[in-house]
Protein backbone atom coordinates (compact mmCIF):
# COMPACT_ATOMS: atom_id res chain seq x y z
CA UNK A 1 0.00 0.00 0.00
CA UNK A 2 1.64 3.04 -0.78
CA UNK A 3 2.04 5.26 2.07
CA UNK A 4 0.09 8.75 2.54
CA UNK A 5 3.27 10.60 2.79
CA UNK A 6 6.63 8.94 2.24
CA UNK A 7 9.99 10.79 3.73
CA UNK A 8 13.37 9.07 2.74
CA UNK A 9 16.72 9.85 4.33
CA UNK A 10 15.51 13.61 4.68
CA UNK A 11 18.44 15.76 5.43
CA UNK A 12 18.63 19.46 5.05
CA UNK A 13 21.33 21.90 5.59
CA UNK A 14 21.89 25.82 5.99
CA UNK A 15 24.91 26.13 5.71
CA UNK A 16 26.44 24.16 8.81
CA UNK A 17 23.23 23.40 10.51
CA UNK A 18 21.49 20.79 9.90
CA UNK A 19 18.03 21.05 10.45
CA UNK A 20 16.93 18.16 9.34
CA UNK A 21 19.69 15.14 9.91
CA UNK A 22 18.40 11.96 7.59
CA UNK A 23 14.88 11.86 8.88
CA UNK A 24 12.99 8.35 7.68
CA UNK A 25 9.28 8.35 8.63
CA UNK A 26 5.94 6.97 7.17
CA UNK A 27 2.57 8.20 7.51
CA UNK A 28 0.09 6.01 6.06
CA UNK A 29 -3.29 6.53 4.29
CA UNK A 30 -6.43 7.37 6.32
CA UNK A 31 -3.89 8.09 9.86
CA UNK A 32 -4.22 10.81 11.77
CA UNK A 33 -0.83 11.61 12.75
CA UNK A 34 1.02 13.83 15.16
CA UNK A 35 4.34 15.95 14.76
CA UNK A 36 5.53 16.99 17.85
CA UNK A 37 8.71 18.76 18.81
CA UNK A 38 10.30 21.63 20.74
CA UNK A 39 10.52 25.18 18.69
CA UNK A 40 13.63 24.71 16.24
CA UNK A 41 13.35 21.02 15.96
CA UNK A 42 12.72 21.26 11.95
CA UNK A 43 9.04 20.30 12.36
CA UNK A 44 8.09 23.34 10.11
CA UNK A 45 11.17 22.49 8.01
CA UNK A 46 9.81 19.42 7.20
CA UNK A 47 6.26 20.12 5.94
CA UNK A 48 7.92 22.90 3.86
CA UNK A 49 9.86 19.89 1.92
CA UNK A 50 6.32 17.93 2.06
CA UNK A 51 4.86 21.00 0.69
CA UNK A 52 7.57 21.89 -2.04
CA UNK A 53 8.24 25.22 -0.27
CA UNK A 54 12.00 23.97 0.40
CA UNK A 55 13.94 21.86 -1.19
CA UNK A 56 15.89 18.87 1.08
CA UNK A 57 19.65 19.21 0.29
CA UNK A 58 19.31 14.99 0.17
CA UNK A 59 16.45 12.34 0.24
CA UNK A 60 13.45 12.22 -1.13
CA UNK A 61 9.34 12.55 -0.22
CA UNK A 62 6.84 11.07 -2.23
CA UNK A 63 2.52 12.31 -1.55
CA UNK A 64 0.76 9.35 -2.29
CA UNK A 65 3.65 8.03 -4.47
CA UNK A 66 4.38 10.84 -6.22
CA UNK A 67 7.43 12.97 -5.71
CA UNK A 68 7.08 15.89 -4.53
CA UNK A 69 10.22 17.04 -6.86
CA UNK A 70 9.81 14.99 -9.69
CA UNK A 71 5.86 14.63 -9.40
CA UNK A 72 5.62 17.84 -8.08
CA UNK A 73 2.11 18.25 -9.85
CA UNK A 74 0.33 15.26 -8.64
CA UNK A 75 1.82 15.90 -5.31
CA UNK A 76 0.69 19.25 -4.86
CA UNK A 77 -3.17 18.10 -6.05
CA UNK A 78 -3.01 15.59 -3.38
CA UNK A 79 -1.65 18.00 -0.77
CA UNK A 80 -3.69 20.46 1.71
CA UNK A 81 -1.47 22.78 3.74
CA UNK A 82 -2.21 25.15 7.06
CA UNK A 83 0.37 26.77 7.27
CA UNK A 84 1.65 27.99 10.57
CA UNK A 85 2.08 32.00 9.73
CA UNK A 86 -1.18 33.95 9.51
CA UNK A 87 -1.04 35.03 5.74
CA UNK A 88 -3.64 36.97 3.44
CA UNK A 89 -4.16 38.82 0.35
CA UNK A 90 -5.53 42.07 1.86
CA UNK A 91 -7.12 42.88 -1.31
CA UNK A 92 -9.76 40.55 -1.28
CA UNK A 93 -12.87 38.95 0.33
CA UNK A 94 -13.28 35.38 2.21
CA UNK A 95 -15.30 33.95 -0.50
CA UNK A 96 -13.30 35.54 -3.04
CA UNK A 97 -9.67 34.11 -1.45
CA UNK A 98 -11.71 30.87 -1.30
CA UNK A 99 -12.59 31.12 -4.95
CA UNK A 100 -9.35 32.19 -6.30
CA UNK A 101 -7.72 29.25 -4.43
CA UNK A 102 -9.94 26.34 -5.99
CA UNK A 103 -8.89 27.84 -9.59
CA UNK A 104 -5.84 27.82 -8.46
CA UNK A 105 -5.96 24.05 -8.01
CA UNK A 106 -7.62 23.69 -11.68
CA UNK A 107 -11.34 23.90 -10.12
CA UNK A 108 -14.19 25.99 -11.48
CA UNK A 109 -17.71 25.93 -9.78
CA UNK A 110 -16.53 25.28 -6.88
CA UNK A 111 -19.14 26.95 -5.09
CA UNK A 112 -21.14 24.16 -3.15
CA UNK A 113 -18.07 22.51 -1.54
CA UNK A 114 -16.70 26.46 -0.75
CA UNK A 115 -19.94 26.63 0.86
CA UNK A 116 -19.79 23.97 2.99
CA UNK A 117 -16.22 24.24 3.94
CA UNK A 118 -17.55 27.87 5.30
CA UNK A 119 -20.09 26.66 7.09
CA UNK A 120 -18.24 23.70 8.76
CA UNK A 121 -15.75 26.16 9.78
CA UNK A 122 -18.06 28.65 11.41
CA UNK A 123 -17.01 31.34 8.49
CA UNK A 124 -20.82 31.84 6.90
CA UNK A 125 -21.18 35.32 8.30
CA UNK A 126 -17.99 36.36 7.48
CA UNK A 127 -17.80 35.32 3.38
CA UNK A 128 -18.32 38.68 2.29
CA UNK A 129 -16.11 40.08 4.42
CA UNK A 130 -12.70 41.69 3.95
CA UNK A 131 -9.94 39.71 5.08
CA UNK A 132 -8.05 42.81 6.18
CA UNK A 133 -11.11 42.79 8.99
CA UNK A 134 -11.29 39.65 10.37
CA UNK A 135 -9.76 38.94 13.29
CA UNK A 136 -6.72 36.67 14.24
CA UNK A 137 -8.76 33.44 14.92
CA UNK A 138 -11.05 34.20 11.89
CA UNK A 139 -8.03 34.49 9.46
CA UNK A 140 -6.55 31.40 10.78
CA UNK A 141 -9.78 29.84 10.45
CA UNK A 142 -9.65 30.74 6.42
CA UNK A 143 -5.98 29.29 6.25
CA UNK A 144 -7.94 25.80 6.93
CA UNK A 145 -10.37 26.66 4.55
CA UNK A 146 -7.61 27.57 1.82
CA UNK A 147 -6.15 24.17 2.33
CA UNK A 148 -9.55 22.03 1.89
CA UNK A 149 -10.89 23.92 -1.34
CA UNK A 150 -9.23 21.12 -2.98
CA UNK A 151 -10.68 18.22 -1.40
CA UNK A 152 -6.82 17.10 -0.86
CA UNK A 153 -6.61 13.23 0.71
CA UNK A 154 -3.62 14.81 2.30
CA UNK A 155 -4.05 17.20 5.09
CA UNK A 156 -1.13 18.93 6.74
CA UNK A 157 -2.09 21.22 9.35
CA UNK A 158 1.32 23.38 10.93
CA UNK A 159 0.33 24.26 14.91
CA UNK A 160 -3.64 25.22 13.38
CA UNK A 161 -4.33 26.62 16.79
CA UNK A 162 -1.52 28.28 17.91
CA UNK A 163 -3.46 31.34 19.58
CA UNK A 164 -6.86 29.90 18.87
CA UNK A 165 -9.41 30.97 21.59
CA UNK A 166 -11.16 27.26 22.79
CA UNK A 167 -14.31 27.66 20.19
CA UNK A 168 -12.38 27.55 17.09
CA UNK A 169 -10.32 24.77 18.08
CA UNK A 170 -13.74 22.82 19.14
CA UNK A 171 -14.88 23.47 15.62
CA UNK A 172 -11.99 22.56 14.03
CA UNK A 173 -11.08 19.85 15.45
CA UNK A 174 -14.53 18.02 15.03
CA UNK A 175 -14.38 19.19 11.51
CA UNK A 176 -11.12 17.42 11.13
CA UNK A 177 -11.89 14.45 12.93
CA UNK A 178 -15.07 14.19 10.47
CA UNK A 179 -12.36 14.56 7.50
CA UNK A 180 -10.07 12.07 9.02
CA UNK A 181 -13.41 9.64 8.92
CA UNK A 182 -13.86 10.53 5.54
CA UNK A 183 -10.74 8.65 5.02
CA UNK A 184 -8.54 11.69 4.43
CA UNK A 185 -5.17 11.52 6.35
CA UNK A 186 -4.47 13.95 8.87
CA UNK A 187 -0.47 15.41 9.63
CA UNK A 188 -1.00 17.97 13.00
CA UNK A 189 2.12 19.41 14.94
CA UNK A 190 0.73 21.18 17.88
CA UNK A 191 2.04 22.75 20.58
CA UNK A 192 -0.78 21.35 22.79
CA UNK A 193 0.27 18.22 23.37
CA UNK A 194 -3.40 17.38 25.11
CA UNK A 195 -4.65 17.92 21.23
CA UNK A 196 -1.84 15.50 20.00
CA UNK A 197 -2.57 12.98 22.84
CA UNK A 198 -6.94 12.97 21.97
CA UNK A 199 -6.90 13.27 17.97
CA UNK A 200 -3.57 11.19 16.72
CA UNK A 201 -3.19 7.32 16.56
CA UNK A 202 0.73 7.81 15.76
CA UNK A 203 3.01 10.06 16.41
CA UNK A 204 6.67 10.89 15.56
CA UNK A 205 9.07 13.32 17.86
CA UNK A 206 11.45 14.87 16.51
CA UNK A 207 14.51 17.21 18.53
CA UNK A 208 17.05 18.92 16.65
CA UNK A 209 16.39 17.55 13.27
CA UNK A 210 16.43 14.19 14.42
CA UNK A 211 13.20 11.76 14.67
CA UNK A 212 13.76 10.59 18.74
CA UNK A 213 10.37 8.53 18.28
CA UNK A 214 7.87 7.09 16.35
CA UNK A 215 5.41 4.92 17.52
CA UNK A 216 1.93 4.64 18.32
CA UNK A 217 0.17 6.99 20.98
CA UNK A 218 -0.97 4.45 23.38
CA UNK A 219 3.08 2.67 23.08
CA UNK A 220 4.42 5.85 23.76
CA UNK A 221 1.90 6.43 27.12
CA UNK A 222 2.67 2.92 27.94
CA UNK A 223 6.69 3.84 28.11
CA UNK A 224 5.62 5.84 31.21
CA UNK A 225 3.59 3.01 32.70
CA UNK A 226 2.12 3.47 36.02
CA UNK A 227 1.01 5.96 38.34
CA UNK A 228 2.36 9.05 38.85
CA UNK A 229 1.94 10.30 42.36
CA UNK A 230 2.90 14.08 44.21
CA UNK A 231 3.40 14.84 47.77
CA UNK A 232 3.73 17.38 49.38
CA UNK A 233 5.00 16.02 53.27
CA UNK A 234 6.26 17.92 56.96
CA UNK A 235 9.27 16.09 57.34
CA UNK A 236 11.97 13.76 56.10
CA UNK A 237 10.12 10.62 53.82
CA UNK A 238 11.73 7.31 54.45
CA UNK A 239 14.04 5.63 52.18
CA UNK A 240 11.10 3.27 50.87
CA UNK A 241 9.42 6.67 49.63
CA UNK A 242 12.60 7.96 48.00
CA UNK A 243 13.33 4.93 45.98
CA UNK A 244 10.16 6.35 44.09
CA UNK A 245 11.46 9.30 43.66
CA UNK A 246 11.77 11.01 39.87
CA UNK A 247 11.47 14.47 40.24
CA UNK A 248 11.42 17.80 42.81
CA UNK A 249 8.89 20.60 42.28
CA UNK A 250 8.16 23.47 44.29
CA UNK A 251 9.08 21.37 47.37
CA UNK A 252 6.54 18.66 46.23
CA UNK A 253 7.86 14.61 45.76
CA UNK A 254 7.04 13.21 42.38
CA UNK A 255 7.25 9.62 42.42
CA UNK A 256 6.65 6.94 39.78
CA UNK A 257 4.46 4.04 40.85
CA UNK A 258 4.65 0.56 38.84
CA UNK A 259 1.08 -0.02 40.75
CA UNK A 260 -2.14 0.84 42.47
CA UNK A 261 -1.42 -1.16 45.63
CA UNK A 262 1.69 0.91 46.17
CA UNK A 263 -0.09 4.22 46.94
CA UNK A 264 -1.05 2.54 49.86
CA UNK A 265 2.33 1.13 50.80
CA UNK A 266 3.77 4.58 50.16
CA UNK A 267 0.77 6.35 52.37
CA UNK A 268 1.91 3.43 55.14
CA UNK A 269 5.46 4.56 55.22
CA UNK A 270 4.63 7.79 55.43
CA UNK A 271 2.55 7.16 58.50
CA UNK A 272 5.01 4.87 59.94
CA UNK A 273 7.56 7.71 59.55
CA UNK A 274 5.86 10.30 61.45
CA UNK A 275 5.36 12.54 58.27
CA UNK A 276 2.51 14.73 57.93
CA UNK A 277 0.60 14.78 54.62
CA UNK A 278 -0.33 18.10 53.27
CA UNK A 279 -1.15 17.08 49.79
CA UNK A 280 -1.58 14.11 47.40
CA UNK A 281 -2.31 13.60 44.18
CA UNK A 282 -2.23 10.62 42.17
CA UNK A 283 -2.31 10.23 37.86
CA UNK A 284 -1.10 8.84 35.07
CA UNK A 285 1.44 9.88 33.41
CA UNK A 286 0.34 11.80 29.87
CA UNK A 287 2.24 12.55 26.46
CA UNK A 288 3.69 15.75 28.07
CA UNK A 289 5.83 13.53 30.60
CA UNK A 290 6.85 11.70 27.53
CA UNK A 291 7.77 14.38 25.98
CA UNK A 292 9.83 15.99 28.54
CA UNK A 293 11.22 12.37 28.85
CA UNK A 294 11.81 11.81 25.30
CA UNK A 295 13.13 15.69 24.48
CA UNK A 296 14.61 16.85 27.11
CA UNK A 297 18.65 16.33 27.88
CA UNK A 298 19.56 13.15 29.08
CA UNK A 299 22.40 14.52 31.26
CA UNK A 300 20.13 16.98 32.83
CA UNK A 301 17.82 14.45 33.52
CA UNK A 302 20.01 12.54 35.22
CA UNK A 303 21.04 15.30 37.11
CA UNK A 304 17.40 16.29 38.93
CA UNK B 1 -18.32 19.75 -17.58
CA UNK B 2 -16.60 18.79 -13.93
CA UNK B 3 -18.05 16.61 -11.37
CA UNK B 4 -17.48 19.23 -9.10
CA UNK B 5 -20.83 19.84 -7.59
CA UNK B 6 -21.30 16.36 -7.34
CA UNK B 7 -22.96 15.31 -4.24
CA UNK B 8 -22.73 18.41 -1.65
CA UNK B 9 -22.00 16.23 1.41
CA UNK B 10 -19.29 14.15 -0.64
CA UNK B 11 -16.38 14.71 1.10
CA UNK B 12 -14.12 12.03 0.57
CA UNK B 13 -10.76 11.95 -0.79
CA UNK B 14 -9.83 12.29 -4.10
CA UNK B 15 -8.78 14.80 -6.67
CA UNK B 16 -12.35 16.04 -7.99
CA UNK B 17 -12.25 18.74 -10.81
CA UNK B 18 -11.55 18.93 -14.38
CA UNK B 19 -11.93 16.57 -17.03
CA UNK B 20 -8.43 16.18 -18.16
CA UNK B 21 -5.01 17.98 -16.94
CA UNK B 22 -5.07 20.23 -19.98
CA UNK B 23 -8.12 22.30 -18.83
CA UNK B 24 -7.24 22.52 -15.55
CA UNK B 25 -4.23 24.05 -16.07
CA UNK B 26 -6.37 26.58 -18.20
CA UNK B 27 -8.24 27.52 -15.43
CA UNK B 28 -5.28 27.96 -12.65
CA UNK B 29 -3.70 30.07 -15.66
CA UNK B 30 -6.79 31.68 -16.26
CA UNK B 31 -7.82 32.27 -11.96
CA UNK B 32 -4.20 33.81 -11.53
CA UNK B 33 -4.24 36.12 -14.50
CA UNK B 34 -7.86 37.18 -12.98
CA UNK B 35 -6.56 37.47 -9.48
CA UNK B 36 -3.93 39.61 -10.78
CA UNK B 37 -5.70 41.69 -12.79
CA UNK B 38 -8.12 42.80 -10.10
CA UNK B 39 -5.44 43.31 -7.73
CA UNK B 40 -4.75 46.47 -9.17
CA UNK B 41 -8.02 47.07 -10.28
CA UNK B 42 -9.07 47.21 -6.67
CA UNK B 43 -7.18 50.27 -6.14
CA UNK B 44 -7.24 51.63 -9.73
CA UNK B 45 -7.05 54.73 -7.99
CA UNK B 46 -3.57 54.24 -6.76
CA UNK B 47 -2.51 51.89 -9.63
CA UNK B 48 -4.19 53.88 -12.68
CA UNK B 49 -5.77 57.44 -11.83
CA UNK B 50 -2.71 58.23 -10.18
CA UNK B 51 0.04 57.83 -13.07
CA UNK B 52 -2.57 59.42 -15.75
CA UNK B 53 -2.16 62.01 -12.93
CA UNK B 54 1.69 62.48 -13.52
CA UNK B 55 1.73 62.67 -16.96
CA UNK B 56 -0.65 64.91 -17.56
CA UNK B 57 0.91 66.71 -15.15
CA UNK B 58 4.57 66.61 -17.31
CA UNK B 59 2.45 67.39 -20.11
CA UNK B 60 0.98 70.96 -18.95
CA UNK B 61 3.87 71.74 -17.44
CA UNK B 62 6.55 70.43 -20.16
CA UNK B 63 4.31 71.48 -23.20
CA UNK B 64 3.88 74.61 -22.16
CA UNK B 65 7.71 75.91 -21.35
CA UNK B 66 9.10 73.73 -24.57
CA UNK B 67 6.10 73.86 -26.93
CA UNK B 68 7.82 77.50 -27.85
CA UNK B 69 11.32 76.14 -28.48
CA UNK B 70 11.62 72.90 -29.12
CA UNK B 71 10.92 70.59 -32.75
CA UNK B 72 11.82 67.28 -32.07
CA UNK B 73 10.53 66.03 -35.17
CA UNK B 74 9.81 68.11 -38.79
CA UNK B 75 6.90 69.55 -38.54
CA UNK B 76 5.64 67.88 -35.36
CA UNK B 77 4.89 70.69 -32.63
CA UNK B 78 6.23 69.46 -29.27
CA UNK B 79 3.01 68.84 -27.17
CA UNK B 80 2.45 66.47 -30.41
CA UNK B 81 5.65 64.52 -29.96
CA UNK B 82 5.31 64.53 -25.96
CA UNK B 83 2.08 62.71 -26.21
CA UNK B 84 2.95 59.31 -27.29
CA UNK B 85 6.78 59.43 -25.07
CA UNK B 86 4.71 60.26 -21.83
CA UNK B 87 2.03 57.26 -23.29
CA UNK B 88 4.81 54.69 -23.85
CA UNK B 89 6.96 55.87 -20.30
CA UNK B 90 3.78 55.13 -18.30
CA UNK B 91 2.92 51.98 -20.10
CA UNK B 92 6.41 50.49 -19.08
CA UNK B 93 6.77 51.67 -15.89
CA UNK B 94 3.23 50.46 -14.63
CA UNK B 95 3.92 47.21 -16.55
CA UNK B 96 7.17 46.86 -14.22
CA UNK B 97 5.40 48.27 -10.92
CA UNK B 98 2.68 45.71 -11.19
CA UNK B 99 4.61 42.67 -11.37
CA UNK B 100 7.55 43.77 -8.77
CA UNK B 101 5.16 45.37 -6.61
CA UNK B 102 2.66 42.31 -6.78
CA UNK B 103 5.50 39.92 -6.19
CA UNK B 104 7.33 41.56 -3.35
CA UNK B 105 4.00 42.13 -1.23
CA UNK B 106 2.81 38.63 -1.77
CA UNK B 107 6.43 37.86 -0.17
CA UNK B 108 6.70 40.35 2.87
CA UNK B 109 2.60 39.43 3.60
CA UNK B 110 3.16 35.49 3.32
CA UNK B 111 0.35 35.24 0.88
CA UNK B 112 2.79 34.05 -2.22
CA UNK B 113 2.64 30.96 -0.40
CA UNK B 114 -1.20 30.71 -1.48
CA UNK B 115 0.66 30.30 -5.37
CA UNK B 116 3.34 28.30 -4.62
CA UNK B 117 1.25 25.45 -2.76
CA UNK B 118 -0.77 24.71 -5.54
CA UNK B 119 0.70 23.03 -9.06
CA UNK B 120 1.76 26.16 -11.03
CA UNK B 121 4.52 25.72 -13.68
CA UNK B 122 6.73 28.13 -13.56
CA UNK B 123 5.44 29.27 -17.53
CA UNK B 124 1.69 29.17 -16.11
CA UNK B 125 3.40 31.59 -13.42
CA UNK B 126 5.34 33.46 -15.94
CA UNK B 127 2.19 33.81 -18.21
CA UNK B 128 -0.12 35.41 -15.52
CA UNK B 129 2.20 37.80 -14.19
CA UNK B 130 3.50 39.54 -17.20
CA UNK B 131 0.25 39.51 -18.81
CA UNK B 132 -1.38 41.08 -16.00
CA UNK B 133 1.54 43.53 -16.30
CA UNK B 134 0.71 44.35 -20.10
CA UNK B 135 -3.17 44.62 -19.00
CA UNK B 136 -2.56 47.27 -16.68
CA UNK B 137 0.23 49.15 -19.14
CA UNK B 138 -1.78 48.94 -21.55
CA UNK B 139 -4.76 50.63 -19.55
CA UNK B 140 -2.59 53.08 -18.23
CA UNK B 141 -1.67 53.87 -21.47
CA UNK B 142 -4.75 53.80 -22.70
CA UNK B 143 -5.81 56.76 -19.50
CA UNK B 144 -2.97 59.04 -20.41
CA UNK B 145 -3.54 58.72 -24.18
CA UNK B 146 -7.11 59.88 -23.69
CA UNK B 147 -6.63 62.55 -21.39
CA UNK B 148 -3.55 64.32 -23.48
CA UNK B 149 -4.82 63.86 -26.52
CA UNK B 150 -7.32 66.85 -25.43
CA UNK B 151 -3.88 68.77 -25.16
CA UNK B 152 -2.56 67.89 -28.94
CA UNK B 153 -5.19 66.22 -31.60
CA UNK B 154 -3.44 62.70 -32.33
CA UNK B 155 -2.46 61.06 -34.91
CA UNK B 156 -2.12 57.43 -36.54
CA UNK B 157 0.11 57.69 -39.07
CA UNK B 158 0.73 53.85 -38.21
CA UNK B 159 -1.72 52.53 -35.19
CA UNK B 160 -0.37 48.98 -35.84
CA UNK B 161 3.43 49.75 -34.93
CA UNK B 162 1.73 51.15 -31.72
CA UNK B 163 -0.07 48.25 -30.54
CA UNK B 164 3.36 46.23 -31.08
CA UNK B 165 5.46 48.34 -29.29
CA UNK B 166 3.25 48.76 -26.20
CA UNK B 167 2.67 45.42 -25.90
CA UNK B 168 6.18 43.82 -26.20
CA UNK B 169 7.62 46.85 -24.13
CA UNK B 170 5.33 46.13 -21.52
CA UNK B 171 5.60 42.68 -21.80
CA UNK B 172 9.70 43.34 -21.10
CA UNK B 173 8.82 45.31 -18.14
CA UNK B 174 6.23 42.93 -17.00
CA UNK B 175 9.55 40.34 -16.92
CA UNK B 176 11.62 42.53 -15.46
CA UNK B 177 9.80 43.53 -12.57
CA UNK B 178 9.27 39.82 -12.07
CA UNK B 179 12.63 39.32 -11.76
CA UNK B 180 12.96 42.31 -9.63
CA UNK B 181 10.48 40.92 -7.24
CA UNK B 182 11.63 37.83 -7.26
CA UNK B 183 15.52 39.07 -5.98
CA UNK B 184 14.20 41.91 -3.85
CA UNK B 185 13.63 40.97 -0.38
CA UNK B 186 12.97 44.02 0.72
CA UNK B 187 10.78 47.06 -0.39
CA UNK B 188 13.71 49.57 -0.12
CA UNK B 189 15.40 46.93 -2.49
CA UNK B 190 12.77 47.37 -5.02
CA UNK B 191 12.97 51.10 -4.83
CA UNK B 192 16.21 50.84 -5.71
CA UNK B 193 15.92 48.78 -8.49
CA UNK B 194 13.17 51.52 -9.51
CA UNK B 195 14.71 54.52 -8.92
CA UNK B 196 18.17 53.59 -10.39
CA UNK B 197 17.55 51.49 -13.15
CA UNK B 198 13.77 51.42 -14.68
CA UNK B 199 13.50 55.32 -13.89
CA UNK B 200 16.82 56.75 -15.42
CA UNK B 201 16.77 54.41 -18.55
CA UNK B 202 13.13 55.45 -19.03
CA UNK B 203 13.53 58.93 -18.39
CA UNK B 204 17.07 59.10 -20.59
CA UNK B 205 14.88 56.97 -23.44
CA UNK B 206 13.59 60.02 -25.53
CA UNK B 207 10.68 60.97 -23.78
CA UNK B 208 10.80 64.15 -23.68
CA UNK B 209 13.67 64.79 -26.72
CA UNK B 210 14.63 63.53 -29.75
CA UNK B 211 18.09 61.70 -29.49
CA UNK B 212 19.25 63.47 -32.62
CA UNK B 213 19.07 66.57 -30.70
CA UNK B 214 21.72 64.84 -28.33
CA UNK B 215 25.49 64.91 -28.38
CA UNK B 216 27.15 62.88 -30.35
CA UNK B 217 28.52 60.58 -27.73
CA UNK B 218 25.09 60.54 -25.70
CA UNK B 219 23.24 59.87 -28.89
CA UNK B 220 25.91 56.58 -29.02
CA UNK B 221 25.09 55.47 -25.32
CA UNK B 222 21.23 55.70 -25.93
CA UNK B 223 21.62 53.31 -28.66
CA UNK B 224 22.36 51.08 -25.78
CA UNK B 225 18.98 51.68 -23.71
CA UNK B 226 16.41 49.18 -25.49
CA UNK B 227 13.80 51.58 -23.65
CA UNK B 228 15.15 54.16 -26.25
CA UNK B 229 13.99 51.44 -28.78
CA UNK B 230 10.76 51.38 -27.22
CA UNK B 231 9.66 54.55 -27.04
CA UNK B 232 11.28 55.13 -30.96
CA UNK B 233 9.01 52.58 -32.72
CA UNK B 234 6.20 53.63 -30.38
CA UNK B 235 6.42 57.39 -31.51
CA UNK B 236 6.72 55.69 -35.18
CA UNK B 237 3.26 54.86 -35.23
CA UNK B 238 2.04 58.40 -34.58
CA UNK B 239 4.07 60.42 -37.14
CA UNK B 240 5.62 58.15 -39.26
CA UNK B 241 8.75 59.50 -38.39
CA UNK B 242 11.69 57.94 -36.14
CA UNK B 243 15.23 58.38 -35.25
CA UNK B 244 15.89 54.33 -36.08
CA UNK B 245 14.09 52.30 -38.44
CA UNK B 246 11.33 51.15 -37.38
CA UNK B 247 12.13 47.31 -37.77
CA UNK B 248 15.66 47.46 -36.11
CA UNK B 249 13.72 49.10 -32.52
CA UNK B 250 11.45 46.05 -33.07
CA UNK B 251 14.20 43.51 -33.28
CA UNK B 252 15.70 45.01 -30.07
CA UNK B 253 12.93 45.25 -28.13
CA UNK B 254 11.89 42.08 -29.14
CA UNK B 255 15.57 40.96 -27.99
CA UNK B 256 15.35 42.53 -24.73
CA UNK B 257 12.37 40.33 -24.34
CA UNK B 258 13.69 37.25 -24.67
CA UNK B 259 16.36 37.63 -22.55
CA UNK B 260 14.36 39.52 -19.66
CA UNK B 261 12.21 35.89 -20.47
CA UNK B 262 14.33 33.78 -20.33
CA UNK B 263 15.59 35.24 -16.72
CA UNK B 264 12.76 35.27 -15.52
CA UNK B 265 11.23 32.03 -16.82
CA UNK B 266 15.06 30.22 -15.54
CA UNK B 267 14.74 32.00 -11.97
CA UNK B 268 10.95 30.59 -11.57
CA UNK B 269 11.52 27.40 -12.48
CA UNK B 270 14.70 26.71 -10.24
CA UNK B 271 12.36 28.11 -7.73
CA UNK B 272 15.00 30.59 -7.14
CA UNK B 273 14.49 32.86 -3.35
CA UNK B 274 10.65 31.76 -3.77
CA UNK B 275 11.32 28.02 -2.84
CA UNK B 276 14.81 27.79 -0.77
Amino acid sequence: MTAAIQVSSVTKRYGSLAALDSIDLAVEPGEFFGLLGPNGAGKTTLISIIAGLVRATSGRVAVLGHDVVDDARAARLALGVVPQELAFDPFFTVRETLVFQSGYFGLRANGAWIDEVLENLGLTSKADTNMRALSGGMKRRVLVAQALVHKPPVIVLDEPTAGVDVELRQTLWSFIRRLNREGHTIVLTTHYLEEAQALCQRIAMLKSGRVVALDSTRALLARLAGLQMTLRARGALPPSVLQHRIDERDGAVLLRLSQPSDVAAVLNACAAAGCILDDVEVGRADLEDVFLQITSDPAKRKAA
Amino acid sequence: MSTTNAGLADIRPGVPVAASAESSAAVAFRTLLVKEMLRFWKVSFQTIAAPVLTSVLYLLVFGHVLEEHVEALPGVSYTSFLVPGLVMMSVLQNAFANSSSSLIQSKIMGSLIFVLLPPFSHWQLFGAYVTAAVVRGVVVGVGVFAITAWFAPPSFAAPLWSLAFAILGAAMLGALGLIAGIWADKFDQLAAFQNFIVMPATFLSGVFYSVHGLPPFWQGVSHFNPFFYMIDGFRYGFFAQSDVNPWISLAVVAGAFAVTCGIALALLARGFKLRN
